[in-house]
């Protein structure tokens, strides 16, 4: 057993748990963060993936105790830094992900969108095979990717004010860029 | 036929508000943010965890198992094995041949044989390790082939056929006479491989028992209805003393369509215990389930005119069960069902034989039973068109059935847009320009196929709808829906939403849905055979037209106006006449509460009678079926035999797209599934029934960087019976994949690959196959021209 003080979102929580317990063990099973998803335990599919201290890395083979000091953002974390940011709704990343369709199942996708956000943190304007890359960590099994990429091109247009990407399809039905809801 | 008229008879208006726009998914802010809650995320206060102990062995009997020394480790509160629960279940009514734990035998490594619940993960693991059983071990059998001709030992006793599962031989029309009269004739072998489904989310459930007796239980199942009845049947427990719900979940793909093992156990251990239990099973126990795709070794001949029609298919197919029966049955039909379009078929045989073995067990995985034998058919037709010098696409062209017809084996065709589903892929891909142009080691190929909307073969007979919904109208202004369909993220809580909308005339946002939870919604069957979206779509258009009808009726009554007049429309009612009559629909909830009573309705859907008249005839007989062309390009390298696929093009036939960024994601997903399949993915046991890779790693599903470019199509054809005539969009568009990438590799490399999947070791091998070949050729062609004298 281990007491951990983590600091997760912006707040300082203490809890304790196993000396062996993962982050991401840490995260749901103590913290009750539960957007952290576990699809393998043994870092092939990327579903557990959150930021410490900015950069992606996979809960799931990371030690709680390592965390101790860093600063982690988990899923839970993007709305609410969104609107401290001044922002409304939620992350662009999110809203992109939602408008887009990528989020089928929606197991991999927190993942995913932590992974997508810290890659426009770094780099705000990536190319489809740099967003390609930055994302090959992260398994989907239900889109394809296609709607994932679509998505993030969505929030880079949006930011850069762009034209946002127009997949064949929407060329015989015009009328879905009405998002009505 | 017209296609289904939108709103009813009565409706004064014909254009869509929500339905065929691109709507959010209803819970699509709940993933991104991290807030659906999944089985694995639910706590409950003072919960257990499960654990299952598994066979070493592929095929073995249980002489005896000692669990004293796990029941006295502290922290263990409970361990079962199969004499806990020994009645006999399966999906399929007919073959009820799986228990919760062995009893008795084993029958492929990684079968289930006790189970431990213990106050954490790590001491149920440490309890595992003290269960001492006993086995005897059997002869194994690893090739479906000797399953075929040995019946000792037999996988399942007391069977009357040894260890064949199930047989299905049926002829239409003459085969051999259309193979004697024909112009051209192809034979082939080809071999399937297994594929899994890996969806991210590993199996988990979680029970839970009142001292009253009622099981709670949250599953990751996309058939919530069937792991209902099995618990009843197992626990012998009454049914309506048992609650199902399924949580949010993540993937399934067939892959979560049977009862599982899980779910027994956690509900036993928790009766034993009085505690909440929890199993969550590891990503290599998900491998082991399995319940993917059917091995399948399938011999072909089709038999043509030399303009290029199709006058006899004839198939024989081994296919390779695994284990236990599963949906077997409902597999072996498929096989050879689901074939007979989008072409016509004069005559058409098919004689498959499903055996058992001791792998893993098989059972649905996306395109069910009918993806295999596409495969093989679709690269013969390449063949044949290759033969008589035609286009591979005016092939296609040339035999499709047409709409409004029957198939050779009966089934009924309603609407169908291949056609246009193959001028779009012809068009996109560049086809006419480009085929034949490539430089050598590029290559486009072209195939296509159907899939059904949903059978009319309830999988346990009865006489009830297939789907339900019930509706209830708050004075709010809220909209509940109360839908058992199991969405497992292709968005049917979502459908059910947009069609509520439109019919009530809401705003979108003000209609919730309440799925999948067996206390409080009507029984759907489940997500399978890719009829939700037709069949509960159909039974919320008819809950919600009941509805409108009162709230306009009372409206029409109190306007004093026609109800012709009364029109619901964008959270409003409305005087069609006179605009200043304009009330809010919350108002207009109240004032038909007010002359009707609570609101509320229900709505049901089945199908009609459909399918040939044989034994075996309603099994793939669908209300509607959708069509998909697929071509793809593929890049061969030949030096190190990697083939690469730069590109897809796929246009599917969905009948109207109720939401078609939905219906797109559904291709791509397919797209990707199929690809992945064809070139990566190998569910392979070894000779001892090892796993080869049970890790997602290893089975290496592809990754953004390895998916292809996708362009999806959609081609709506309005189906006369489909809910504002929408077809199914999940599963069909995944078939035609595969063999468009095998005739791709042909008109790339000049190779007929007949093997799943195409790794580079097969591909030098047909290469180096072919250079032997033309080398012989060209010696002996040399040969002859020198006997010969000519030069
Ligand atoms: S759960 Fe961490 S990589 Fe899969
Ligand atoms: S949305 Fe299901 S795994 Fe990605």
């Amino acid at each position: 057993m281990r007491v951990l003080t983590l600091d997760v979102n912006g707040d300082r929580l203490e809890t304790a748990a196993p000396d062996h317990w993962t982050l991401l063990e840490v995260l749901r099973y103590k913290l009750g963060l539960t957007g952290s998803k576990q699809g393998c335990d043994k870092g092939d599919c990327g579903a557990c993936t959150v930021l410490v201290d900015g950069k992606p890395v996979l809960a799931c083979l990371t030690l709680a105790a390592e965390a101790v000091g860093s600063k982690v953002t988990t899923i839970e974390g993007l709305r609410p830094a969104h609107l401290e940011g001044g922002g409304t709704g939620v992350d662009p990343v999110q809203d992109a992900f939602d408008r887009c369709g990528a989020l089928q199942c929606g197991f991999c996708q927190p993942g995913m969108m932590l992974t997508a956000r810290a890659l426009l943190n770094e780099n705000p304007n990536p190319d489809r095979t740099e967003i390609q890359k930055a994302l090959s960590g992260n398994l989907c099994r239900c889109t394809g990717y296609t709607q994932i990429l679509e998505a993030v091109e969505t929030a880079i247009a949006e930011s850069t004010e762009s034209e946002p990407p127009r997949p064949a399809w929407t060329q015989d039905h015009p009328h879905v860029r009405e998002d009505a809801l | 036929m017209a296609a289904r008229d939108i709103h009813g008879i009565e409706a004064p208006w014909t254009e869509f508000k929500v339905v065929g726009k691109s709507h959010r998914k209803i819970d699509g802010m709940a993933k991104a943010t991290g807030e659906a809650v999944y089985a694995d995320d639910i706590q409950l206060p003072g919960m257990l965890h499960a654990k299952t102990l598994r066979s070493p062995h592929a095929h073995a009997k249980i002489v005896s198992i000692d669990t004293s020394k796990a029941e006295a480790l502290p922290g263990v509160h409970a361990v079962i094995t199969g004499k806990d629960m020994p009645i006999q279940y399966g999906v399929i009514p007919w073959t009820p041949d799986e228990t919760a734990l062995a009893v008795d035998k084993v029958r492929f490594i990684g079968d289930e044989v006790a189970a431990v619940a213990a106050i954490d993960e790590d001491t149920a693991n440490a309890a595992l390790e003290l269960i001492e059983v006993v086995y005897e071990e059997l002869h194994a059998y690893m090739d479906p082939r000797e399953s075929l001709e040995r019946d000792e030992p037999q996988i399942h006793p007391n069977r009357k056929n040894n260890n064949v599962s199930k047989h299905v031989e049926l002829e239409f029309g003459d085969v051999d006479g259309a193979r004697k009269a024909s112009d051209v004739v192809v034979e082939g072998h080809y071999e399937f491989h297994g594929s899994t489904h890996t969806a991210i989310e590993p199996h988990c459930a979680v029970a839970k028992v009142s001292p009253e007796g009622v099981l709670t239980i949250w599953s990751a199942t996309q058939i919530s209805h069937y792991v209902h009845r099995a618990l009843a049947r197992v626990l012998e427990w009454e049914p309506q003393k048992i609650r199902v719900i399924q949580p949010c979940i993540g993937g399934a793909f067939g892959g979560k369509s049977d009862p599982f093992s899980l779910e027994f156990c956690v509900a036993k251990l928790s009766q034993l215990t009085g505690r909440p239990v929890k199993m969550l099973w590891t990503r290599e126990e998900v491998f082991y389930a399995h319940r993917g795709r059917h091995p399948m070794s399938l011999d072909y001949t089709t038999s043509a005119t030399k303009d290029g029609k199709i006058t006899g298919v004839d198939a024989k197919i081994l296919i390779d069960g695994g284990s236990y029966s599963s949906f077997g049955l409902v597999t072996t039909y498929y096989s050879g069902q689901l074939l007979t379009g989008p072409y016509d078929f004069p005559s058409y045989r098919y004689d498959s034989t499903r055996v058992f073995t001791n792998k893993p067990p098989c059972g649905p995985k996306r395109g069910h039973g009918s993806v295999q034998p596409r495969f093989a058919f679709e690269c013969q037709l390449d063949e044949v068109a290759e033969k008589l010098g035609m286009d591979p696409i005016e092939i296609r062209r040339k035999n499709f059935h047409g709409e409004h017809t029957k198939t050779v084996n009966g089934q009924r065709i309603t609407s169908s847009g291949f056609m246009e589903c193959l001028d779009k892929v012809e068009k996109g891909s560049g086809w006419t320009e480009r085929r034949g142009k490539l430089p050598f080691g590029r290559g486009l190929g072209v195939a296509g196929s159907m899939y059904i909307s949903g059978t009319n073969y309830p999988i346990y007979p009865n006489e009830m709808p297939q789907a339900g919904i019930q509706l209830k109208v708050d004075r709010s202004g809220l909209v509940t829906v109360f839908s058992g369909a199991n969405d497992i993220g292709q968005g049917s809580n979502s459908v059910v939403r947009y069609i509520v909308a439109e019919e009530l005339g809401m705003d979108a946002a003000d209609v919730r849905v309440i799925a999948a939870d067996s206390d409080l919604c009507p029984v759907d069957l489940g997500a399978y055979s890719s009829r939700v979206t037709f069949m509960v779509g159909n039974a919320t258009i008819d809950a919600a037209r009941k509805l409108r009808k009162k709230i306009v009726t009372a409206l029409a009554e109190k306007w004093e106006v026609p109800e012709a007049r009364v029109r619901l429309i964008e959270g409003r009612a409305i005087d069609l006449e006179d605009t200043e009559r304009s009330i809010p629909s919350r108002e207009a909830f109240e004032i038909a509460e007010a002359r009707f009573d609570t609101l509320g309705s229900t709505g049901a859907y089945n199908t009609p009678t459909l399918g040939g008249d044989y034994r075996g005839g309603t099994i793939g007989a669908s209300p509607a079926y959708s069509f998909t062309a697929h071509i793809v390009e593929v890049d061969v390298d030949e030096e190190t035999g990697r083939i690469t696929v730069p590109k897809v093009w796929c246009a599917h036939d969905c009948g109207r797209a109720l939401n078609p960024r939905l219906v797109a994601g559904q291709i791509e997903g397919s797209v990707y599934m199929g690809i992945a399949e064809t070139l990566l993915e190998d569910h392979k046991v070894n000779r001892f029934g090892l796993h080869s890779g049970p890790s997602l790693l290893d089975y290496r599903i592809p990754t953004a960087i390895d998916t292809p470019e996708i362009e999806a199509y959609i081609v709506e054809s309005l189906d006369p019976e489909g809910p504002y005539g929408a077809k199914e969009a999940g599963e069909g568009p995944l078939h035609s994949a595969i063999p468009a990438l095998a005739n791709a590799v042909y008109d790339a490399v000049g190779i007929r690959l007949r093997e799943l999947p195409f790794t580079p070791a097969k591909v030098l091998k047909a290469l180096r196959e072919k250079r032997e070949q033309e080398s012989k050729a060209g010696g002996a062609a040399a040969a002859m021209d020198r006997h010969l004298g000519t030069h």
